[in-house]
C-alpha cells in the first residue's frame, strides 16, 4: 500500500489457505514502477523476509532466491550463524525482532517490525510512506509499530 | 476525481457495492467470498451505506431473499462461492424467470470433494444454464468496473435480469493492488437509481412466480432466452458508457497480440494477465502466438469471439473446469460448436488448468503451446488434456 | 394457471407474471363436483362456525338474513366434504345433485 501511495504498482498476496496463527505461511510481494501483469506465485525472490527464526534451518528459505538476492532473518544470531543453518552465502541481513517486538509492542508478532529491517535492507519504498497505511491498520497503535519498525531499520545489520 | 488507492480486491467489489448505493444484501459468508460481504456488513452496521443487510441461514435463502426484495423494487445485492453457488442452485433459475435484476458476486471455487477452498471454476460451469448474463474479471479494477456495470445493465428496461461477476477466488480476491476509486457523483451520474420496469405494489397487484403449465413453460422459456440473447447490445453500450465516465474501455473479448499469430490462447478470469506475459515473453522468443481473452460468458459473444480469432490456425483453449464424460470441457466444447457450426475449420488444443487452486503460471502456458503445437503438426485427433497431473 | 387461449411468446407479461389481479375469482371449480353438494340441516346446526373455517375454498359465507347460520356457494364448492367430515354435529350431509342444478350462481350474487 506503501508502493502504491507512492505512485508505483504493487500486488500482495498471501499463499491462498487455511491460515492458523503460528502455523507456517507464506505471503508474496510484488513492487515494479509498470503495471503487473503476472498472478502466479514467486518462484524466484529478489528478497526473502524470514519472520520465525525456527524456518531458517527447516524452512528451505534459500529457495528459488535468486544470486545477488537477499536474506532478511528475524533472529537473535550472527550472520554466520544463520548462513551455516540454511546454506545461503550471499547477501544476508539479521535483525533481533522478536525482541523488538516484546518491547515495544509486548507482543512477540514480528511482522511490522520486519518491515523496518526489510526497508533497511532492500529499499522499496521510503519510511514516511508507511505511515499512512500503518495509520489505517493499527489506528491508535500505529506509533507503537511505527517506533518497533525504526528500531528495526536501525538495529538490522547487513553483509554482503 | 478518482483516487488511487492500495485495496485488497474483495474490498474493492464491496466498495462498487456501496458506490451503487444498493437497497438490500443478503448473503451468507463462504471462503473466499467472505471478506466481500463482511465489509458490506461494516459499512451498514457503521452507517456508511443506508441498506438492509440480511444474515441469511444459508445460500439457498440468501437467493430467496435476493428474489423477494428485487421483485419488491429494491437494488439487490449478493455473494457467494462453490458449495453456497451450488446451494442456491434452483433459486437462481427462477431469478431469471421471473426476470428480476439481482447482481451477484462469485468468487470463483473448486466444487468438493475433495474439499477444496481453492480456484477454479467449477462452481460458476456448474450454474452456466441458469439464464444470468456474466461476465469474467481479470483484475481488481474490472471487479470493480464490471460491478457498477452488471447493476447497470440488470436494470436497464431493455434487459432486466439478474447479471453474475465472476472473479478467481484468491488469486483476484485476496490480492492487495492499485484500484482507482471512483466518486460517488460520477457513480450517480453512470447509474440513475433503480426504476424497476415491474414490481409488487399492494395498489397494482401482480402475481409473480406462478406456475407455468405445459401450454406457457416453452413460451416462458424463448422469452428469457430471447431477453438473454438481446441483452447483448446494452451490455456493450453500458461497456461503452463506463469508458466514457471512467476512461476504461471494455470489450467482450479482448485481444492482444494477434496480429499474424498462428496459436492464439483463449482464457477467461484471472489466468488472463499472466498469459500475457507468458505471450509477451513467447514472442520475443519468435513464437507466433497471441491470446483472446473472454470476458462475457453469457450471453456468449459469438461475432465478437471469430474476429478475435480469424486468422488463428490452432486455438489453445484453457478451461477451469472439467465436464467428466462430456466431448470436452465446457468452453472448449462451446467454442467448437461455434466454430463447427459457421464451418471454420480451427485446431482447438484444449486444456484443463489450474483445478483447486493449483498455480497457472507463464511456465504452464509454455508447456501447453509446446503440446498444442506438436499436436498441431501431427494432425492428431483434438483431444482435451489435463495439465500437469502427476502421473 | 396456464393460458390455454396464449398466441406467442411475446404477449406474456415479464417474468411470466398475473398482471391482472383476482383472475382465480372466475375460476368456476363448482363444476369439479361430482353428482352430490353438501347440504346444511339448520335444525341440526348449532352455529359453530367450523364449516366456514374449515373449508378450503372459503365457500360458506354469512348469511345476512338468519344470524349465525351459513350460506353455501355452488360456484366455488368443489364437493371435496370436508365441512361434512368437521361438522361436529353431523348437520350437513350428501344430497343428490343433478348435472344441471350444479352451475347455480356465485354466492351472493
Amino acid at each position: 500500500m506503501a508502493a502504491i501511495g507512492e505512485g508505483k504498482y504493487a500486488q500482495a498476496f498471501p499463499s491462498f489457505g487455511p491460515e492458523r496463527r503460528g502455523a507456517p505461511l507464506q505471503a508474496f510481494l510484488r513492487i515494479s514502477e509498470t503495471a503487473i501483469r503476472l498472478r502466479e506465485k514467486i518462484s524466484a525472490p529478489d528478497v526473502v523476509v524470514v519472520l520465525d527464526p525456527a524456518l531458517v534451518a527447516t524452512g528451505n528459505v534459500k529457495a528459488g532466491l535468486k544470486s545477488g538476492g537477499t536474506l532478511v532473518v528475524n533472529t537473535s544470531k550472527p550472520v554466520g550463524a544463520v548462513r551455516a543453518e540454511c546454506g545461503y552465502g550471499g547477501r544476508t541481513a539479521v535483525v533481533d525482532a522478536s525482541k523488538i517486538a516484546e518491547e515495544e509492542l509486548g507482543v512477540p508478532i514480528t511482522n511490522t517490525t520486519m518491515l523496518g529491517a526489510l526497508l533497511k535492507a532492500a529499499g522499496l519504498v521510503g519510511l514516511e510512506s508507511l505511515k499512512v497505511p500503518l495509520e489505517a491498520r493499527f489506528g491508535k497503535n500505529a506509533g507503537k509499530n511505527l517506533k518497533a519498525l525504526e528500531r528495526a531499520f536501525s538495529e538490522t545489520r547487513i553483509e554482503e | 476525481m478518482a483516487r488511487r488507492v492500495g485495496l485488497e480486491v474483495s474490498l474493492a467489489c464491496s466498495e462498487a457495492v456501496k458506490l451503487a448505493n444498493v437497497d438490500v444484501i443478503a448473503a451468507y459468508p463462504i471462503t473466499p467470498q467472505t471478506h466481500i460481504v463482511e465489509h458490506l456488513a461494516e459499512l451498514v452496521a457503521d452507517g456508511h451505506l443506508d441498506a438492509e443487510f440480511v444474515p441469511v441461514e444459508s445460500e439457498h435463502s440468501a437467493m430467496s431473499a435476493c428474489v423477494g426484495s428485487s421483485a419488491a423494487g429494491a437494488r439487490t445485492f449478493t455473494s457467494s462461492s462453490s458449495q453456497g453457488l451450488a446451494l442456491m442452485h434452483e433459486i437462481l433459475f427462477i431469478a431469471s424467470a421471473m426476470r428480476l435484476p439481482i447482481v451477484m458476486a462469485v468468487a470463483n471455487r473448486a466444487l468438493s470433494g475433495p474439499l477444496s477452498i481453492w480456484n477454479d471454476h467449477s462452481d460458476v460451469m456448474a450454474e452456466r444454464d441458469i439464464g444470468w448474463v456474466q461476465t469474467f474479471a481479470e483484475n481488481g479494477q474490472e471487479v470493480l468496473d464490471l460491478t457498477l456495470h452488471a447493476f447497470k445493465v440488470a436494470e436497464d428496461h431493455r434487459v432486466t435480469l439478474p447479471v453474475i461477476v465472476n472473479m478467481d477466488g484468491f488469486v483476484l480476491t485476496h490480492v492487495i493492488e492499485p484500484i482507482e476509486m471512483p466518486e460517488q457523483a460520477e457513480v450517480d451520474a453512470y447509474l440513475p437509481p433503480f426504476e424497476p420496469l415491474q414490481r409488487l405494489d399492494v395498489h397494482q397487484p401482480i402475481s409473480m412466480g406462478g406456475v407455468g403449465m405445459p401450454e406457457v413453460y416453452t413460451e416462458a422459456k424463448k422469452a428469457c432466452l430471447v431477453a438473454l440473447e438481446e441483452s447483448y447490445p446494452v451490455i456493450v453500450e453500458h461497456w461503452e458508457g463506463l469508458a466514457k465516465q471512467f476512461g476504461r474501455s471494455y470489450q467482450p473479448v479482448e485481444s492482444y497480440r494477434t496480429e499474424g499469430a498462428q496459436t492464439l490462447f483463449v482464457t477467461m478470469g484471472g489466468i488472463g494477465e499472466t498469459c500475457m506475459t507468458a505471450v509477451d515473453e513467447m514472442r520475443s522468443a519468435g513464437e507466433p502466438v497471441g491470446q483472446a481473452r473472454i470476458r462475457l460468458w453469457r450471453p456468449f459473444p459469438r461475432e465478437d469471439f471469430l474476429r478475435a480469432i480469424a486468422g488463428a490456425k490452432n486455438l489453445v483453449v484453457i478451461d477451469r473446469a472439467l465436464s467428466p464424460g462430456g466431448t470436452d470441457c465446457p468452453v472448449a466444447s462451446e467454442l467448437k460448436s461455434l466454430l463447427y457450426s459457421r464451418g471454420q475449420n480451427v485446431y482447438v488444443s484444449s486444456f484443463v488448468a489450474g483445478l483447486g487452486g493449483r498455480d497457472v503460471t507463464r511456465e504452464t502456458f509454455k508447456e501447453m503451446y509446446a503440446q498444442a503445437k506438436a499436436d498441431y503438426k501431427s494432425g492428431a485427433p483434438m483431444v482435451s488434456r489435463m495439465v500437469g497431473v502427476k502421473e | 394457471m396456464a393460458d390455454e387461449g396464449l398466441q406467442s411468446w411475446k404477449s406474456l407479461a415479464l417474468g411470466c407474471a398475473m398482471t391482472e389481479p383476482g383472475t382465480s375469482k372466475r375460476f368456476n371449480t363448482g363444476d369439479w363436483r361430482s353428482r352430490r353438494r353438501p347440504l346444511t340441516d339448520r335444525e341440526k346446526c348449532i352455529k359453530c362456525g367450523m364449516c366456514y373455517a374449515l373449508c378450503p375454498d372459503q365457500c360458506y359465507t354469512a348469511d345476512p338474513k338468519a344470524e349465525g347460520y351459513y350460506d353455501w356457494d355452488s360456484f366455488y364448492c368443489k364437493g371435496c366434504g370436508i365441512c361434512i367430515y368437521e361438522c361436529p354435529k353431523q348437520a350437513i350431509s350428501w344430497q343428490d345433485e343433478k348435472e344441471e342444478d350444479k352451475y347455480g350462481p356465485a354466492c351472493g350474487s
